[in-house]
This record gives C-alpha cells, sequence and structure tokens, in this order.
C-alpha cells in the first residue's frame, strides 16, 4: 500500500506529472492539457497521500476509489497510474495511438487502476454513488472519490445524481468540482453560470467546501474534514487554475484541446524544469 | 486532392442562410468552437445560444422555439445528439414534428483520438428509426452546405450528419442537390457501389479500380438515408444484380440495410455491407483508422469481387 507522501514530495510529484502530461498531449498530438495540469494537484494528493491503493493489488477490495468523470483528462491519471506502477511509464508513448489501453478517455475493462469508464460529461457522480451503494450494502469501509469538471456539471444527470446520494446518504461519496471558470467555449459564467455554486450543491443535502485546489494542504484538510461529515455525501469545489504550472496556458481557453507545438512544448518543459 | 471540412460547410451554410431567413438561430451545447457555430456567433451574436454542457435541454429548448416560429439549428457531437439526448430528439422533435434541425458534427470514427465515447457510429441507426426523421449525410464540404440549405428550406425534422476531419473534396458530388435523391456518379452494369458521406471518395476510387480490371461498375452515392432513393436502388438492383454499401457507420442500422431492406423486398440481390463491423472504435488518427476498421477501397474491391468472381454468389444467382 503506498504511504503518506509529505507536501514537498507531492509538489515534486506533481512537477513530474505535469511534464508527462505536457509530453504525452505533444507526442500524441492530441489531447486535453489545459484541465490535466489544472487538476494535477488534487490526483497527487489523492495518489500520494490521501487514497488507500497498491498497485501491486489492483483489484485489492478494500482499496479507494478514484472516478475521472471529467474524462477528457485522461493526461492526468495516466501520467499518475505509470507513476504508481499500475503500469509500464513505456505505454504512455502509446497515448491516443490505435491498439493502446491508453484510449483518449478512461476505458475501464482495459487500463489498470482505471475503476470506471466515462468520456463522455456527467457520468461520474452516478457511476461512483451506484459503486458506494453497492459498497454500504456489502458493509465496506472504503472512499469514493470522484472528479467532475465545473462545465461538466451543467449536465442534468449530475443533479439526479446529486439527489440520489443525498438519498442513501452515501458519506462514502467524496466528489471534488474542478472550478477553474472555464469549459471549451470560454468562461462557465458566460457559456451557462454556475455561481452561487456552493448554496446549490447545499440545497441538495450535501456536505460543502470550497478550497485553493491547486494547494495540497487545502485539499488534504478538505478531505479529512469530508471523512468527519457522516450521514452526506461531500461535494469538494476547488478553485484551480486551467493549464496550471505553464504560464502561457493557464487561465487561457484555447488550451482546453489543443495539443502544444514544438517550440511550446519545449518551453512548457523547461518552465516546469526551472519551476517557474 | 483538396482536403475541406463538412462541419465546415454546416457554418458557411447557415451563414449565407442567416441573411434571408430572420427567424433562423443557432443552439450549441459548449462545443461551439468543434462545430465551427462559433464562427456564426461571432458575425449573429444575437441569434446564437450557447446552452453549456446540456445537450438534453438544448434539443427540447430547440423545439420550443420551433414552436414559436423560430428556424432552430441544434448543433453538437453526434453521439451526443442521438445518445446522450435521444429520448429529446425523439419526444420533443420527431414525434410532434417539429421544424428543428440537428447539426450533428464529429461523426463516424474519424472523429480520431478521442476514441469510441465520441466516434459516432450508431447516429444513422437511431435518427432514421424515428418516424418524421429526415437524416442527411454529405459526402464532402460543398454537399454539407448544400444539405444544409435544403435542410432549411424543408418544414419538420432534418438530422444533419458531419465530421470532423478534412474530407476530400468531389467534384461529382457538386451537381443539384434535392432531399430524397440518390446522385449518379458512374454509370454500369456490372455492380452498383452505393456510398453515403464521406466514403464516396473511397467508392469512387474503388470503381476506378475496378473499371481497371474491366469491370463496368456503377456508383449511387446517397446523401440522403432516409427518404432513401428507392428508385434507384431498385434499378440498380435489376441491372446490375451486385449491390456493395459503403458507409462510415456501424453496418448495423445504416445505409446497409436501408438499402437492403428495399432490394429485400422489390427485387432480391446480394448486398454487401461495408462499414464499422459491429464493433467500438478506438483511439487514433482518421486516417489509421480507416485502415484499420476496413473502410478503404481495397475493402470495396475485395467485397466487390467476392459479388462478382467467387461462385458462391455466382451459382446462387
Ligand atoms: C456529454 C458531453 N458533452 C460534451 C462533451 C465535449 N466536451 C469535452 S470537455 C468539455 C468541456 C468541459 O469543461 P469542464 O467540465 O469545465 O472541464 P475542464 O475545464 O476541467 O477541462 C466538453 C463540452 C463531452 N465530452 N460530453
Ligand atoms: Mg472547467
Amino acid at each position: 500500500m503506498n504511504k503518506k507522501a509529505d507536501i514537498n514530495v507531492l509538489k515534486a510529484k506533481a512537477r513530474e506529472i505535469r511534464k508527462e502530461i505536457i509530453t504525452m498531449v505533444y507526442r500524441a498530438n492530441s489531447g486535453h492539457v489545459g484541465g490535466s495540469l489544472g487538476a494535477t494537484d488534487i490526483v497527487v494528493a489523492l495518489y500520494y497521500h490521501i487514497m488507500k491503493h497498491d498497485a501491486t493489488n489492483p483489484m485489492w477490495a478494500q482499496r479507494d476509489r478514484f472516478i475521472l468523470s471529467k474524462g477528457h483528462c485522461t493526461p492526468v491519471i495516466y501520467a499518475a497510474l505509470a507513476d504508481c506502477n499500475y503500469f509500464p511509464a513505456e505505454d504512455l508513448k502509446t497515448f491516443r495511438r490505435p491498439g493502446t489501453h491508453l484510449q483518449g478517455h478512461p476505458f475501464q475493462p482495459k487500463t489498470p487502476g482505471i475503476e470506471a469508464s466515462t468520456g463522455t460529461l456527467g457520468l461520474g457522480i452516478s457511476t461512483g454513488a451506484g459503486m458506494a451503494l453497492g459498497a454500504k450494502i456489502k458493509n465496506e469501509r472504503h472512499y469514493y472519490y470522484i472528479l467532475c469538471g465545473d462545465g461538466e456539471i451543467q449536465e442534468g444527470q449530475v443533479w439526479e445524481a446529486a439527489m440520489f446520494a443525498n438519498k442513501y446518504k452515501l458519506d462514502n461519496v467524496i466528489a471534488f468540482v474542478d472550478r477553474n471558470y472555464l469549459q471549451t467555449d470560454g468562461n462557465s459564467e458566460k457559456v451557462m453560470p454556475l455561481d452561487p455554486l456552493k448554496p446549490k450543491w447545499e440545497s441538495f443535502g450535501w456536505h460543502v467546501q470550497e478550497i485553493d485546489g491547486n494547494d495540497f494542504a487545502e485539499i488534504i484538510n478538505a478531505v479529512d474534514e469530508a471523512k468527519r461529515a457522516t450521514g452526506k455525501p461531500s461535494m469538494i469545489i476547488a478553485r484551480t487554475v486551467k493549464g496550471k504550472g505553464v504560464s502561457f496556458m493557464e487561465n487561457e481557453a484555447s488550451w482546453h484541446g489543443t495539443p502544444p507545438k514544438k517550440v511550446e512544448y519545449e518551453k512548457a518543459i523547461k518552465e516546469l524544469d526551472d519551476g517557474v | 486532392m483538396e482536403y475541406k471540412q463538412t462541419r465546415m460547410g454546416y457554418v458557411d451554410g447557415l451563414l449565407e442562410l442567416a441573411r434571408s431567413t430572420p427567424n433562423l438561430v443557432v443552439l450549441d451545447a459548449d462545443v461551439a468552437k468543434a462545430t465551427k457555430t462559433a464562427e456564426f456567433e461571432a458575425v449573429y451574436p444575437d441569434r446564437f445560444f450557447n446552452c453549456g454542457v446540456q445537450e438534453q435541454n438544448m434539443l427540447s429548448v430547440a423545439a420550443g422555439l420551433a414552436l414559436e416560429g423560430f428556424l432552430p439549428f441544434a448543433s453538437t457531437f453526434g453521439v451526443f445528439a442521438t445518445c446522450r439526448a435521444g429520448d429529446q430528439l425523439r419526444n420533443s422533435i420527431a414525434y410532434p414534428k417539429l421544424n428543428v434541425k440537428i447539426g450533428a458534427t464529429h461523426c463516424g470514427i474519424s472523429t480520431g483520438g478521442d476514441g469510441a465515447s465520441h466516434q459516432s457510429i450508431e447516429d444513422i441507426a437511431i435518427a432514421r428509426s424515428f418516424p418524421n426523421m429526415t437524416v442527411l449525410v454529405p459526402g464532402d464540404y460543398e454537399e454539407a452546405k448544400q444539405c444544409t440549405l435544403a435542410a432549411a428550406r424543408f418544414k419538420g425534422p432534418v438530422y444533419l450528419r458531419f465530421g470532423r476531419d478534412a474530407y476530400p473534396v468531389v467534384k461529382e458530388l457538386h451537381a443539384k442537390f434535392e432531399i430524397g435523391k440518390g446522385k449518379l456518379l458512374r454509370n454500369g452494369n456490372d455492380l452498383t457501389i452505393i456510398t453515403t458521406g464521406v466514403m464516396v471518395s473511397e467508392g469512387l476510387i474503388a470503381a476506378d479500380i475496378l473499371a481497371g480490371e474491366n469491370y463496368d461498375v456503377r456508383v449511387v452515392h446517397m446523401p440522403t438515408i432516409k427518404p432513401i432513393d428507392r428508385d434507384a436502388i431498385v434499378a440498380s438492383a435489376i441491372e446490375t444484380k451486385r449491390i456493395v454499401t459503403v458507409e462510415e457507420h456501424s453496418v448495423i442500422g445504416g445505409l446497409g440495410e436501408a438499402v437492403a431492406g428495399v432490394v429485400s423486398e422489390m427485387c432480391p440481390c446480394f448486398v454487401k455491407r461495408i462499414g464499422v463491423k459491429d464493433v467500438f472504435g478506438e483511439s487514433g488518427e482518421a486516417n489509421e483508422l480507416f485502415d484499420k476498421y476496413g473502410l478503404r477501397a481495397a475493402n470495396i474491391v475485395d467485397a466487390a469481387k467476392q459479388l462478382l468472381e467467387t461462385e458462391i454468389y455466382i451459382e446462387r444467382k
């Protein structure tokens, strides 16, 4: 099982994962960098500090589960799973290539460590709620961590899942909204306003926190508090910077699904190496 | 060869229509940069409505706008228009026969790297199964534009199918377009290749290869899947006695089955279907996937030769 890494280790990991994200998308000339970079700190906090999991035994019944509901951000989860040894790092070179197990969007039957298939937005909380309900029925005590995008939660299904998780008091669900205020067509408040978001989730019966989703201490503390809030599902609204870590990608809608060109790739890697 | 995106044909069609069609409005669901309707929004911001990531809501909203006398073009990827919002497409739009047009882009496996979750290979089957629905599947940029203009003139629900990639421009397609009419691209009497959508270019290459081997091959292109051009199919079946259908879609429920349905009732002959063989696609570049999933001229030629040269088909005729 993984050990809890301290914050400096997490920061170093996040930098490595970010480089891998850029490299994967550059190599494939296809994929989503912005939302992957922004969510890196949440994924790193989960896989290297918060979650109980064991890459040598991916089907270990007591493991915590992670569902990437914003399924376009496969680069971040593939990079983390490879680094945790769920599959060889070599495989990352096959991302989005014919025959690969590393599909553009998560495909649970093929990829070790991927817990649920997603890709069309809005599925994750429902699937996670079903799994969490199953765990309750079986009296199992692990957690289901679900990462949604803020654009994603405009989907009606998300709110159906919100009602369901509340009805069955699924306090083994700890969900995140990656609140970067950006989606494909631009600023979320222009495309389809979501604010005020906290009271929406509260009125659906969830325990809700707002944090800085690029701050490890806040992520870790929020999960601790979510675990203490028994009897309710938990939503952590994590304010993040889309494209985090690469200056020219930060807060830029245009980096949602555009692969970097050679010069941009080299510049991005250099920035991450220099720790700018 | 020149390559152009069919989704651009959609938006160029919308821009042309907007000037003369004051009740035309365009909706999108947070993929306006991808469907290209962002280019419509740039010119007509007051006639463009972004619904966010809400395809179900968008289709029923479009129904509402149609009920108030507007001509809505609701735009999103094919997989979301028919699968995520399948009920809204059926019950809000098709059943009451409302004047809503669905501009579905990123159809077929040429969507590429996003993989099977985004590659719509069932949308023709779903859309054509709904009563009242007209289904148009253009073959290149120009025909995509023609289909968009024709859909606006037509009263009733229309599903328009476009791809993501740039596809060959096929000059032969640019004659008049009429809903419900196939286009005879090559005449011949040994076998008919019937194409729809962007597979038309592979169909023509296959016909040329077969012509080089002294086969006299007919090519009929079907930009309208529904209502299907029964007369063209019946004539081909009677006159050439062998048909190969070609589509960038599952072999289940698409062009192939539409053709087989007509033929089996009226003039039985062998029909071979080239398409995605009841499997999900995968990530890869469009060209690689066309090779891997058997959507090439060579695959059409193989199927044609089976019908033309193997005993089992010749003897049973
Ligand atoms: C049902 C569905 N509709 C549309 C899309 C296309 N799409 C992919 S990502 C995206 C925007 C997502 O924005 P957000 O959830 O905010 O993600 P992030 O900013 O974290 O990348 C859209 C519309 C999809 N994958 N699924
Ligand atoms: Mg976002």
